[in-house]
Order: C-alpha cells, then sequence, then structure tokens
C-alpha cells in the first residue's frame, strides 16, 4: 500500500524557559492511517514533541523553538494558522485521564460546542459515535448525565479519547495513555486503536516497551532529546540498528 | 511534672483561652438580641424616625443600606472580578504585576476614615457628586475592590490547571475556556468573596460619614444623587448624638445591623458548603 505523509518535522529544535534542551535537530515523518509509536527512556522529549505537534506548547512560557512541522504539507506554526482549528484537527489524550468536571454528555459536546455545532442531532450523534469508538457507550449509554467523575480510571481514560475523537480530528496524539490502567481498559483502547487507524493517524507515547512493540506500525526511539533511530515496528523491535536502541529494547538500561 | 500532666495542663489552658474568647462574643450578641428584640415591631422596622428620632422607625436607615450595599456591589463587583480575571488568567508573573498585588494587599489594610476623606474629596467634591448614595456606593466599592479581588483571584487560581490544558486542547481559546471551565468552577469562591467584601462595606461608618450619610433625613431617597440614612452611621448617631434617646431603640438598630449583616456570612456559608459538596475535584 502506498504510505501518505501527514505530518512533516524538520529539524525541530525545543528549550524550555530554564533551558532545557527537549528536542535536538529532530527530523522525521508520520504516515497517514498508521499507528506511529514514539517510544525511550522518562525525559526523551516524547511529550514534547507531542505538544509541538498540536501547539499545545505555546503555553509553555519561555519557550523557543526552531524547526518547521508541516501537516499536510502546511506548516502549523505559520502566522495564518487558525491555533484552535489546528488543535481540533490534531487532538491529545494526556496520561492522566482528565475530565472536565461536567457530565459524560457534556466532556464529549465540549468540544464541538465550541467549534460552534449547535445542532441537537448532530451532538446526539456525536456523542452515540464517539463513545462507540472508543468502546465505552454500552457501559454508559444509560448514565451520559452523570458525572465524568463517576466513572472508573479506565472508563475516564476511554471517555478522554472519546471527547477527542467528537472532534472529528485527522490526528489522534496519546501520550502513555494508559499508563494508570488495568490490563482490560488496556486491551480495550488497543482494540479500539486498530479500528481508529483506518479513518486517523495515530502518534502515541506508550508507557512501556510491550505494549509499543505491540501497536506500533512505525516507531521512533528518543533518547535525551534525540531521535536515535526510526524503522516499522517489526524492524525496530525485532532488528533494531542502533546499539543505543537494541540496549533499551533489551532492557539493559533506562 | 510527668508528661501526662503537662499535657492536661495545655489543654487545660487552651480550654480556657477559647472561653475567653467565646464568652463576650455570647455576652454582646446576646444582649444585643435579648434587648433589641423587645424593640422590634412593624413600626420600628417600616416607619421613619420622628421627634427627633427619639420615637419612631429605622426604615429609610434600612432602605439607605440597602440601596449602598446594591450600589457597591454595581461598582466592585464586575470590576473585581474583571481585575482578577486579569491578574490570574493574564498577566505574567513580573515586577509590574507584583506591585498592583502588593498595592491591594496594602489597600485592604487601610483604615475605613481613609476612604471616607478619599470619597470626600474624588467624588463628592472633585466630581462633583455631592454627599449622595452615588458617592458612598463608589467610595463603599473602593474600599471592597481588594477583598474582592484576593478572594477572586484565589478562587480562580484554585481551578486545577489541568481544566485550562484540557480546554484548550480541544479547540478552546483562551477566553472560551475562562468563561466555559474556569469561571464556572470558580464562581463559589467568588461568590463567597463578594458577600464578605459587600458584608464590611454595609457595616462601616466611616466611608459614608462624609459622602451620603444624613444625620436625620425622614424621607426616602428617590436618586442616586439624594442623600440618605444608613444603618451603622444611625445607630452611630442616636448612641452618641442624641440626648435622652431611648435605650431600646439603640439596641433594636444594633440587632437590625447585626442581622442584616449576619446573614450576608450565612448566604455566603450556605453557598460554600452547597459547592463543596457537590465538587469533584
Ligand atoms: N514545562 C517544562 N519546563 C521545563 N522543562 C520541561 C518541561 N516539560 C518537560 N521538560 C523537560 O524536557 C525534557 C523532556 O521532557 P518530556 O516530558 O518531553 O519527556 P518524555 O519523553 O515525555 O518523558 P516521560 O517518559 O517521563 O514522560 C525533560 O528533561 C524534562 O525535564
Ligand atoms: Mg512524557
Amino acid at each position: 500500500m502506498e504510505r501518505t505523509p501527514k505530518i512533516v518535522i524538520e529539524h525541530l529544535n525545543f528549550t524550555y524557559d530554564d533551558g532545557t534542551e527537549s528536542l535536538l535537530d529532530v527530523s522525521s515523518t508520520i504516515y497517514a492511517n498508521e499507528i506511529t509509536v514514539i517510544f525511550g527512556p522518562a525525559g526523551g522529549g516524547k511529550s514534547t514533541l507531542l505538544r509541538v505537534i498540536n501547539r499545545l506548547n505555546d503555553l509553555a512560557a519561555g519557550k523557543s523553538m526552531t524547526g518547521r512541522v508541516l501537516l499536510d504539507g502546511q506548516d502549523i506554526y505559520a502566522k495564518e494558522v487558525d491555533v484552535t482549528a489546528l488543535r481540533r484537527k490534531v487532538g491529545i489524550v494526556f496520561a492522566q485521564p482528565q475530565p472536565l468536571p461536567l457530565s459524560l454528555r457534556a466532556n464529549i459536546e465540549y468540544g464541538p460546542r465550541l467549534a460552534g455545532v449547535r445542532d441537537k442531532q448532530k451532538l446526539d450523534q456525536l456523542v452515540e459515535q464517539s463513545l462507540t469508538q472508543a468502546a465505552l457507550w454500552d457501559e454508559v449509554k444509560d448514565r451520559l448525565n452523570d458525572s465524568g467523575y463517576a466513572l472508573s480510571g479506565g472508563q475516564q481514560q476511554r471517555l478522554c479519547l472519546a471527547r477527542v475523537l467528537a472532534l472529528e480530528p485527522e490526528v489522534i496524539l496519546m501520550d502513555e495513555p494508559m499508563s494508570g490502567l488495568d490490563p482490560l481498559s488496556t486491551a480495550k483502547i488497543e482494540d479500539s486503536m486498530q479500528q481508529l487507524k483506518q479513518l486517523y493517524t495515530i502518534v502515541i507515547a506508550p508507557h512501556n516497551i510491550q505494549q509499543a512493540a505491540r501497536v506500533a506500525d512505525n516507531a521512533a526511539f528518543f533518547l535525551q532529546g534525540r531521535l536515535i533511530e526510526e524503522g516499522t515496528g517489526k524492524q525496530l523491535f525485532t532488528k533494531p540498528k542502533d546499539k543505543r536502541t537494541e540496549d533499551y529494547i533489551m532492557g539493559r538500561f533506562g | 511534672m510527668s508528661r501526662f500532666a503537662i499535657q492536661r495542663l495545655g489543654i487545660g489552658f487552651l480550654v480556657l483561652v477559647t472561653i475567653a474568647v467565646i464568652v463576650p462574643i455570647v455576652l454582646v450578641v446576646g444582649t444585643i438580641v435579648v434587648q433589641g428584640l423587645a424593640a422590634i415591631n412593624g413600626e420600628f422596622l417600616f416607619s421613619a424616625p420622628r421627634n427627633g428620632m427619639r420615637e419612631g422607625g429605622i426604615w429609610p436607615a434600612i432602605v439607605g443600606t440597602f440601596w449602598l450595599t446594591i450600589g457597591t456591589a454595581i461598582f466592585s463587583v464586575p470590576l473585581g472580578v474583571a481585575i482578577a480575571i486579569y491578574l490570574s488568567e493574564y498577566a505574567r508573573d513580573n515586577r509590574f504585576t507584583r506591585m498592583i498585588r502588593l498595592a491591594i494587599i496594602n489597600l485592604a489594610g487601610v483604615p475605613s476614615i481613609v476612604y471616607g476623606l478619599f470619597g470626600l474629596g474624588l467624588f463628592v467634591l472633585a466630581l462633583g457628586f455631592g454627599s449622595s448614595i452615588l458617592a458612598g456606593s463608589l467610595t463603599l466599592s473602593i474600599m471592597t475592590l481588594p477583598v474582592i479581588i484576593s478572594t477572586a483571584e484565589e478562587a480562580l487560581r484554585s481551578v486545577p490547571q489541568s481544566f485550562r490544558t484540557v480546554s484548550i486542547s480541544l479547540g478552546g481559546t483562551k477566553w472560551q475556556t475562562i468563561r466555559k471551565v474556569v469561571l464556572p468552577n470558580a464562581l463559589p469562591g467568588i461568590i463567597t468573596g463578594v458577600i464578605l467584601g459587600l458584608e464590611r462595606a454595609a457595616g462601616e461608618t466611616a466611608p459614608i460619614l462624609f459622602t451620603v450619610a444624613a444625620f436625620y433625613l425622614p424621607t426616602l431617597p428617590d436618586s442616586l444623587l439624594d442623600k440618605s440614612m444608613a444603618l451603622p452611621y444611625h445607630l452611630f448617631v442616636i448612641s452618641t448624638q442624641v440626648p435622652g434617646m431611648p435605650l431600646q431603640l439603640q439596641f433594636g438598630t444594633a440587632l437590625v445591623l447585626m442581622a442584616f449583616v449576619l446573614s450576608m456570612t450565612l448566604i455566603a456559608t450556605i453557598i460554600r458548603s452547597y459547592y463543596r459538596r457537590k465538587r469533584v475535584w
């Protein structure tokens, strides 16, 4: 199958205001309708990269950044870019499930409403569709008016995934989305990811190597802000070319 | 002495201190309630004072304090909350904003008579509002603003940062995020601060002394530029300035003022505990 580049990262450098160089000359391509895994030891810059891709790091005061990030060939840091529209196109799921203090339904409708969707039918349809895609619909369809906090941690995380899906995004970023979850919830989310990649481009920073190897179509190994090696999941996790990648995968450091 | 004995001594001391604090409060409040209740009746509450205030009621003072409180709320709440939003959500932490915060903290400690004189100079004389409800409300607003700003800012800051990040990540603008997530979750704290600030305004005498209060004015105000009687000033006047004043009327007035202020505290407490129980984060 022909692979379509979705996101192209060119010579990206990112430094926080305290001088931490979190990304150093990173260049990479993320392909559409694939699951791209970003992995590596703590502090490698995984979260920073994800937050750069949807410009959430605009919020970090005093950061400095050079290089380019292209989405469908468009520079997302260009002046004329509508940042809120970009964030709807590139949704993110965080490590900690973070429902807003609203009902389940309102959590999911939050993004679309901000985008100006008012039609009740459309909203209902988005709620059902996104909860179904996130494998949560059957568990909550009778209690949509309950608080988002009335759910278990695993359900909350799927709610957060559904909330992103309701934006009808093109890219979904997931930053260690399974870190606090039980194996069953993890399995459910991994299953839905396999469905979701038909429709979306997924970039995930998994919280362990096993998961990285399980879900990766494509993988990139980050060490201290540098992209060390990238390749297909199969190649990287079975025959890594770089010694440092191999050491990390074999559990020799990190 | 054994450790046990020392501990009992310590506890005994604490109990004593507590009693020493509570007893005067109970005595003061108790006296006012018992003595004041005897004065309270329909005529006292709803009629104007007569015969040099030695007879009749306190209705004009109640109405005056009511309008002053409303006026103060109208001027100080929107402005105070707007400043708090600016400080908590927009302002960078730099020398300028630190200076503003310092000024606000210091303003809260300025004696109320100073606000009164400031109001006299600015609103009554320079701006030409005269001694009026308008000038009084503005003066009380300036006194109340620091309280509202600091409690509202604290309430805004206590909303978890993650809510803001989530809202922004879902395509919210900064303002949408403030309006839909930050403000609603800070509202109980803001309301509490507003009520406590207004309560202080309602009970103050010095700021209204030169800016609004009429010594003896049995008619009700009918415009913002009218003078008016007000409960705290009325109480001051009948307690110290009018010879031969029946004690009962003084206690009655004190009770009404206290009830006015305490009921505001009660409302603030109810709002706070209601939302605290509902809060999920
Ligand atoms: N807001 C921030 N301000 C300053 N430095 C930061 C900030 N966020 C991250 N860093 C630093 O940037 C570097 C990369 O952090 P990042 O969170 O991107 O790594 P990560 O690969 O996601 O790590 P982890 O596996 O622990 O999540 C680290 O050295 C970290 O300390
Ligand atoms: Mg991280």
